[in-house]
């Protein structure tokens, strides 16, 4: 066990320095030319510290397959997020700073994956929303902005409290807060009320993160008011985090307790009220926001099946959900004039417009609902089988028929896009940040075709929590 | 991977069109991407040719090829042929080069993309028929909607966004509860494997359960009435070639789908739900032909005439008699040729008048008289005149109903009497009716033409004086379907005149014994 193992969190707390000397020079040059590259190198860290093994800080602190998993999807979108943002030549507000915020929070992240003792998991979790609370606002002079900035943090304040309050519960009735400690314990709530209750308040910070409902209402204001590689960030990397520590927490408790069973109500309800509120949204922000409340809910399937297959389902659905919004988000960015919102309309004749883009969205969209040969067709299966294997019938059966509500809002992306007519003039995009985009599409597809070795990873990662 | 005859004939038929549409993509011209896509299309038949070696006494299963996909679910790439799917995959593979001569000069605008669209159909198509895994098979069978959406939406008529969204979103939700019998079958048989899913038998409810939600799927594929909504909207919109996919070989897959997995999986609720079937297939037959008989748009009659052509296809397989069975695998094959045929003549005649209104495209047989010969030989099929291929199938199908009840035999005549009103009608007023916007540049059938309608006229009349050959090849996989199916019945005890509360106390038997042999003969 040396330092190196270390090596993902500690080259991005080396560009969040680097950053800060970059933000407090008085030359202001932008960061733009050599950050996607730098980030691109955290990814090949991190994919070179997957095997690392090992415990730090009094075992507070983990490397092990799913924290590994974790990091390396981590980097990977943090790279693919700078590299957007790099794309965008106007964007006055894409100082240095900004990009420091960015790393920062992507670093907290990345400590949260390895975390296994509820302090040092909320600490690193506050870590990250910190350095989110300042970049929301941050839109030139925008109004929509600073509202969605404030919300973000009222809801964030709040549902902290409230995960914090928790935390006090299960600390009292466990005396411990080692996530090892707890698991050897009943969670039941006939055997510890306060304990179950106090769990269920300390997941609601999490759920917020996610944009589970009913901790979703800031999801879609937030993503229309910040800027749009803000938005594509937080709609994407956060969500990572939560995951990991749900999947952590929900490795101790079996299937159909009082716990699993609200995170399989709370995953159905989210489902359906996401996808029923997507569709009359006409705002591409809003409407990914929406579509993000119903995915988190599809990610509940897994975590409610308590078992190690559904510890790997949610994963792998997760990496997934990351690759296809960072898709549709990289359209979003792309197509945006002077950093507006684009909206549906802004869609069409994108066909003619910019091939490659109506491509790409196209790939995204149909991901996103869930056909095959996609990877978002390929997570779905595998959260169904583990729901359906642990005997959740009813929420699969509202998880495919949610799909069939979902096909219509994205399909509407794709109808824009292929069947609208526009006289807009041809989106001039750089072609080498076409590479990004292009990169995440074969990604989708690859994953969806060939979904065993990143299935195996996860599999492993989980199989060590659920052994 | 695995395969039996050394050479993967099979996933060459799938891998050759995806890697045709890669390439595409990067060609600039028109004219090499049609070429292109020509060539790949008669390589695709060629390379079909081996299926012909196809031995019917042989094993359940042959040109089987297998590797692993996704071992820590026991997900296998896994293909195979039987009786059942033969004639369609023939037939998707025939239909790709004769779609591109026949939208040669049909298609103007995103050639490319066309291409790559009828590319990806085949490979697609020729999946779904040739899985043998359910989560592959469910993957081709979802896989196929994204292009079939775009060649509707983007090369179809005025409606085309109505049609194409109503198209996407009835067989997309349909099909959404498939998967979700698909991973209840992996929790109930252990496996994805159709096969060894096939020699498993499975509790009365739990057959109840997932008949419904796979044959919701399949309904709404065929289209069974009242699922049929979306069928002549999709069919009026749609380019001739889109049509002629939609006709020949999309529908085809809800009933492959009915043979292949609702009869050997869930034999106990087929049976049971088997009157309400033949019911609605009897309606759909009487309620396609009515239809079709006050049409005044060419297309829209011969969408409907599908309705009526699909619905003797569904009776005759829940007639679970031999007889009805290879009566609608024939008519299957039949309704592939005829109304392929059919469409591609109509977007002929669109390009010459620019309408599908049979009083724009009235009297032609003075004028284009190899047109109407040919336009004739396929009216005549599609109403089952005798020597032509679709009298055998209709035929057969009869004589299943009779055997089986003659009730419902007498029930579908009318619906054969209501094909001759309707197809007479359809051929008299375009033949010898009053020329209302003929011009002499129309032209009669050029060599292009010719040579994209001949191999279907060959064939009408080649399974119509030969039909022997065909149901040779087919027949021995119908029997161990159906031979399977009686025995699980047998075996959980199901007797016809039970009452719906005895037949839900029915438990799985332990494994049928014949059945299984059937599946293990697989690899001999």
């Amino acid at each position: 066990m040396s330092i190196f193992s270390l090596l993902p969190e500690l080259w991005l707390l080396g560009l969040v320095c680097a950053l800060f000397v970059a933000s407090i020079s008085d030359k202001k040059q932008s960061v733009a030319s050599w950050l996607p590259m730098a980030a691109g190198l955290g990814v090949l860290a991190a994919l070179f510290a997957l095997g690392e093994r090992g415990e730090f800080l009094y075992a507070a602190y983990k490397l092990d397959g799913l924290s590994q998993f974790f990091k390396l999807v981590i980097a990977f979108g943090f790279a693919v997020v700078t590299g957007i943002a790099a794309g965008n030549k106007e964007g006055k507000d894409l100082t240095p700073d900004y990009f420091m915020l960015l790393a920062l929070s992507a670093w907290g992240l990345m400590l949260l994956a390895s975390c296994v003792e509820l302090i040092t998991l909320y600490l690193a979790l506050e870590l990250s929303s910190y350095s989110l609370y300042a970049l929301i606002p941050l839109r030139g002079k925008d109004r929509r902005a600073a509202e969605a900035g404030i919300k973000y943090i009222l809801f964030g304040a709040a549902v902290t409290a409230l995960a914090l309050f928790g935390l006090s519960y299960i600390i009292a009735a466990k005396h411990t807060t080692y996530l090892s400690g707890l698991a050897a314990t009943s969670w039941s709530f006939a055997d510890a009320p306060m304990a179950v209750i106090g769990l269920t308040l300390f997941l609601a910070g999490f759920f917020y993160k996610l944009a589970l409902f009913p901790f979703h209402f800031w999801c879609p204001d937030v993503y229309q008011g910040a800027k749009n590689e803000t938005a594509a960030y937080v709609a994407t990397i956060p969500k990572l985090g939560a995951v990991v520590v749900l999947v952590r927490l929900a490795a101790f408790v079996a299937p159909h307790l009082e716990v699993t069973t609200i995170l399989a109500i709370l995953g159905a309800v989210s489902m359906t009220a996401g996808n029923l509120a997507a569709l009359v949204q006409r705002d591409l922000k809003r409407l990914l926001g929406f579509s993000s409340v119903a995915h988190a809910g599809y990610v509940m399937l897994g975590l409610a099946a308590g078992s190690a297959a559904g510890m790997s389902a949610a994963a792998f659905y997760s990496l997934a959900y990351i690759l296809m919004n960072l898709a549709a988000f990289y359209v979003v960015c792309a197509i945006a004039k002077n950093d507006e919102n684009p909206s549906l309309d802004d869609l069409d004749g994108l066909y003619k417009r910019a091939p490659a883009l109506a491509m790409i969205l196209a790939v995204a969209a149909f991901s996103l609902v869930g056909l095959p040969p996609t990877a978002g067709f390929a997570g779905k299966l595998f959260l169904l089988s583990a729901a359906w294997d642990q005997g959740y019938h009813w929420l699969v059966i509202v998880a495919v028929l949610n799909t069939a509500i979902s096909i219509y809002y994205y399909l509407g992306l794709v109808r824009h896009a292929y069947t609208g007519e526009s006289d807009a003039p041809a989106i001039v995009w750089p072609r080498g940040y076409l590479i990004f985009g292009g990169a995440l599409a074969v990604l989708v597809l690859l994953l969806g075709i060939l979904p065993a070795p990143m299935y195996d990873l996860a599999a492993q990662a989980a199989g060590q929590l659920h052994p | 991977m695995m395969t039996q005859n050394g050479f993967p004939v099979v996933t060459a038929l799938i891998v050759v069109p995806l890697a045709a549409a890669v390439a595409l993509l990067f060609m600039r011209r028109e004219w090499t991407v049609r070429v292109t896509t020509l060539a790949v299309g008669i390589l695709e038949c060629l390379l079909s040719l081996p299926l012909l070696g196809y031995v019917p006494d042989g094993a359940a299963f042959q040109f089987v090829e297998k590797a692993d996909w996704l071992p820590a679910l026991g997900m296998t790439y896994h293909m195979g042929v039987d009786g059942l799917s033969l004639y369609m995959i023939l037939l998707t593979a025939l239909m790709l080069p004769l779609c591109v001569l026949g939208s040669w000069t049909y298609i103007s605008k995103r050639v490319t993309e066309f291409h790559v669209c009828l590319l990806l159909m085949t490979a697609s198509c020729i999946g779904v028929f040739a899985a043998l895994d359910f989560v592959l098979f469910y993957v081709f069978w979802e896989a196929m909607l994204v292009p079939m959406y775009l060649l509707i939406a983007v090369w179809g008529g005025p409606r085309r966004r109505y049609a194409s969204i109503k198209f996407f979103l009835y067989t997309l939700a349909g099909s959404t509860l498939l998967l979700a019998a698909i991973v209840a079958f992996r929790q109930v048989g252990g496996t994805f494997s159709i096969p060894e899913l096939m020699e498993k038998s499975y509790a009365f409810k739990f057959q109840f359960w997932a008949f419904l939600a796979m044959a919701l799927a399949f309904a709404i594929k065929v289209p069974m009435f009242p699922f049929h909504t979306w069928l002549p909207a999709a069919h009026v919109e749609a380019p001739a070639a889109g049509s002629v996919l939609l006709a020949a070989i999309l529908l085809k897959m809800g009933t492959y789908g009915f043979l292949r997995f609702c009869l050997p999986l869930t034999p106990a609720a087929a049976e049971t739900f088997a009157p309400l079937l033949i019911a609605v297939s009897i309606a759909g037959i009487i309620y396609g032909g009515c239809i079709a008989l006050g049409q005044t748009d060419i297309k829209k009659l011969i969408a409907y005439s599908s309705v009526g052509h699909m619905g003797f296809v569904t009776l005759g397989i829940f007639l679970f008699s031999v007889k009805g069975v290879s009566g609608a695998i024939l008519q299957m094959l039949n309704h592939g040729i005829t109304t392929g045929g059919l469409f591609m003549m109509i977007g002929l005649l669109y390009e010459r008048s620019h309408s599908r209104e049979i009083a724009d495209n009235q009297g032609l047989g003075k004028f284009m008289p190899a047109f109407m010969f040919l336009f004739g030989v396929f009216s005549l099929s599609s109403l089952a005149f005798p020597g032509t291929n679709s009298f055998i199938g209709e035929v057969l199908v009869l004589i299943g109903a009779f055997q089986g009840n003659p009730w419902v035999g007498f029930a579908a005549v009318p619906g054969a009497m209501l094909a001759a009103a309707y197809m007479l009608r359809l051929l008299q007023r375009v033949t010898w009716g009053e020329p209302a916007a003929y011009k002499p540049s129309w032209g009669d059938l050029g060599l292009r033409e010719w040579v994209t309608l001949a191999p279907l006229g060959i064939l009408v009349f080649y399974i119509g004086l030969a039909p022997a050959l065909c149901i040779k090849t087919i027949e021995p996989s119908i029997t161990r379907v159906l031979s399977a199916m009686e025995a699980k019945n047998t075996a959980m005890g199901l007797h016809k005149d039970m009452s719906m509360a005895e037949r839900f106390n029915l438990a799985a038997p332990l494994a049928v014994a014949e059945a299984a042999d059937a599946v293990s003969k697989e690899h001999p």
